[in-house]
């Protein structure tokens, strides 16, 4: 690995990414709302469209489902769509299109077809959006056979991830935290692909496995920090795939440290918490533990708009400090 | 595709389209096709009723000149979305009778290998990109295909066929107005049979023709009577022309009946008896056309009952053909569901 790398944001890293598999395959070409000279609700896609042309950086008209459908028979009859959603939330309007059809189609025919593509999901509080912009729906995503579910948490992923995906057959849903597009880190340049599927140990330690998605998993780092401090020693597992998720290196990290605390933003109940508290009960890993599973995921509410309020809804540094304290010293 | 020669076409300079246009190689063909359907749906319902095949089905007998008129000027290459009514689009774009009836039976020589059954039956070879069980959710998918050709310049048309009851899904309208934005290489058609399962068009639907909602999206609106073969032919090869020639998308309205229920379950409560009567009696596609086809001189008695017998031999042979294939193994239920990767 001779690439030079950079320090790029994560948003700077996809538009990479996109521009790297533009350049790869003719195939490839992005659809969305605003993407062209607008530049993408989050300036994700940003000055593509002078460099693709409006073309195959393509504007749609504000058809949630029509497009996610347009996008789904395009990668059915040869082409490679990247699509992106304006806000995760918005996932709603499409339902129909990537649930129905998108992870159904290969099946469904008997695996004629392949449904090649990728669609992009900004996701997640904390921008003062409320209610209908700031959700995190990727369970629900993750409860469909035929799809796959990623949330890379650092521009290093973020571009692998991508280009992974767009190299894959199959529908493969991002979920990008908004609050990550600024977040810096280092990417190298030219092509390289992170696999989707495998989780990644961001933090070696003893005492305890964190299991953390998306920008929760830089929180579980900050807090470990703070934890090492007091002699705790906190593994950090990044789970990156919720769908088809790495269950060996989870199992392998609770065998390790004998406790388990799962760490992530969507609403806590029926959520990925659940998901890895119970493929843990499931495995030979449950008779390692020392101590009760805990899960910190969102309040059982929408989000608010009030700022302290959007903050109390999802987990912070100082909860997962809190709860990893207690849960190492047995309060719990 | 080979049409009728310039000596012949001129001397049936006053016949409707498709004696003009087509060959009556092509012309007997269209109703050995048309036969074919009626016969397959009599064939998958007696099959139903005998219990050798599960689920449910939903009926095209009726609508065959429909199906055939569309599909007329498409070329092997072209695609087409189906709906749940979509057996006779299946045959009519080239499928074979055996590996449908094989799929409703469930057997791995299905066309889904017995993982879609009636309602997602498909053909990709033919470019039969599937029926679709959610209504008006093949619509979007079409114009995605659509959009694939004019960005490879495969020079392909795509067919979405879709019933009366989808034009009010929001699908319909989203995909109905991208297509025209992009002028994509698209032909919408609906076969209006009257009812969305029981609701009618009347009680369903603002405007009195579907065929009217193409002005909201700037294309044309094309109404046919959907029962008479060469109408629905005439209007889908127009279509297909100003498609082929980057001019846009098409809204055919095929005013049609379907002569069974909505599905199996349908106890026809929301019809009355002389309706259904009327359309079996009077309007039947397959007779319409084999009236005019007699008239024309393009067949006699003879060959039609030669056409019958051929058609009843291919479904009694689809039918065993059906019976003999192997179920899939339990073990492979988890098959398909991703692509398979080295």
């Amino acid at each position: 690995m001779d690439a030079m790398v950079r320090e790029l944001s994560y948003a700077q890293a996809i538009q990479e990414a996109m521009a790297i598999a533009m350049d790869m395959d003719e195939r490839v070409f992005l659809m969305g709302e605003d993407i062209g000279v607008y530049g993408g609700a989050f300036q994700v896609t940003g000055d593509l469209v002078d460099r693709y042309g409006a073309d195959r950086v393509l504007d749609t008209p504000i058809s949630e489902l029509g497009g996610a459908g347009v996008a789904v028979g395009a990668a059915v009859t040869g082409m490679r769509p990247i699509f992106e959603f304006q806000f995760s939330d918005f996932a709603t309007l499409a339902m129909e299109q990537i649930v129905n059809q998108a992870a159904k189609m290969r099946f469904m025919l008997g695996g004629e077809v392949s449904v090649p593509v990728v669609m992009r999901f900004p996701a997640g509080s904390g921008t003062g959006a409320a209610a209908q912009h700031s959700q995190s729906l990727e369970a629900w995503l993750g409860h469909v056979p035929g799809l796959k579910v990623i949330q890379p948490a650092t521009p290093y992923d973020a571009k692998g991830m991508l280009l992974a995906a767009v190299a894959d057959p199959d529908p493969v849903m991002i979920f990008e935290h908004k609050l990550l597009y600024k977040m810096k880190g280092p990417v190298p340049e030219g092509y390289y692909t992170v696999p989707i599927g495998k989780a990644d140990i961001r933090r070696e330690g003893r005492d305890l496995t964190i299991v953390a998605t998306s920008i929760m998993v830089q929180k579980a780092l900050d807090a470990a920090a703070t934890l090492e401090a007091e002699g705790i020693d906190v593994e950090v597992v990044d789970l990156r795939t919720i769908r088809p998720m790495d269950k060996q290196t989870v199992i392998d990290s609770v065998k390790k440290t004998s406790r388990l605390m799962c760490v992530y933003e969507a609403v806590k109940t029926l959520g990925i918490g659940a998901e890895v508290s119970a493929m843990i009960a499931e495995s030979e890993a449950f008779d390692y533990l020392d101590a009760p599973i805990v899960r910190l995921g969102g309040a059982e509410t929408p989000i608010p708009y009030n700022p302290e309020l959007e903050k109390a809804t999802v987990p912070q540094v100082p909860d997962i400090i809190i709860a990893a304290r207690d849960l190492v010293k047995g309060v719990r | 595709m080979a049409g009728a020669s310039k000596a012949v076409a001129d001397s049936r300079a006053n016949l409707p389209f498709v004696y003009r246009q087509y060959s009556a190689e092509q012309l007997k063909q269209v109703l050995y096709k048309m036969y074919l359907i009626r016969r397959f749906e009599e064939g998958a319902e007696e099959s139903y009723t005998r219990g050798l095949i599960h689920g449910t089905m939903h009926l095209s007998i009726g609508q065959e000149a429909s199906a055939m008129g569309i599909c007329m000027p498409l070329g092997e290459d072209d695609q087409i979305t189906s709906t749940h009514r979509g057996h006779g689009h299946c045959i009519a774009k080239g499928a074979e009778v055996k590996r449908m009836f094989a799929e409703f039976f469930g057997k791995t020589t299905g066309y889904c290998k017995g993982r879609g059954g009636s309602m997602h039956i498909a053909d990709v070879a033919k470019g039969n990109l599937g029926a679709n069980g959610i209504v008006g959710g093949g619509i979007p998918i079409a114009v995605g295909a659509a959009l694939s050709s004019k960005m490879m310049k495969t020079g392909k048309v795509v067919v979405s066929f879709f019933g009366d009851g989808a034009n009010n899904e929001g699908a319909f309208h989203e995909a109905l107005n991208m297509a025209a934005v992009w002028k994509l290489p698209v032909i919408f058609v609906c076969e209006n049979n009257g009812y969305g399962m029981s609701t009618s068009t009347a009680r369903s639907t603002a405007v009195k023709n579907i065929a009217d909602r193409a002005a909201a999206y700037s294309m044309p609106g094309v109404i046919v009577n959907g029962n008479i073969f060469s109408e629905v032919a005439e209007a889908s090869y127009k279509a297909v022309e100003r498609a082929r020639a980057g001019e846009g998308p098409t809204l055919i309205e095929s005013k049609t009946y379907r002569h069974r229920g909505h599905s199996k379950s349908d106890r026809n409560r929301y019809r009355t008896k002389e309706e259904i009567e009327d359309w079996m009696s009077n309007r039947d596609p397959i007779t319409l056309f084999e009236n005019e086809l007699r008239e024309f001189g393009f067949i006699d008695d003879k060959g039609i009952e030669a056409i019958r017998d051929a058609v009843a031999q291919e479904i009694a042979d689809g039918i065993e053909f059906a019976k003999a294939s192997p179920s899939p193994d339990v073990s492979e239920t988890g098959n398909y569901v991703y692509t398979e990767q080295a």
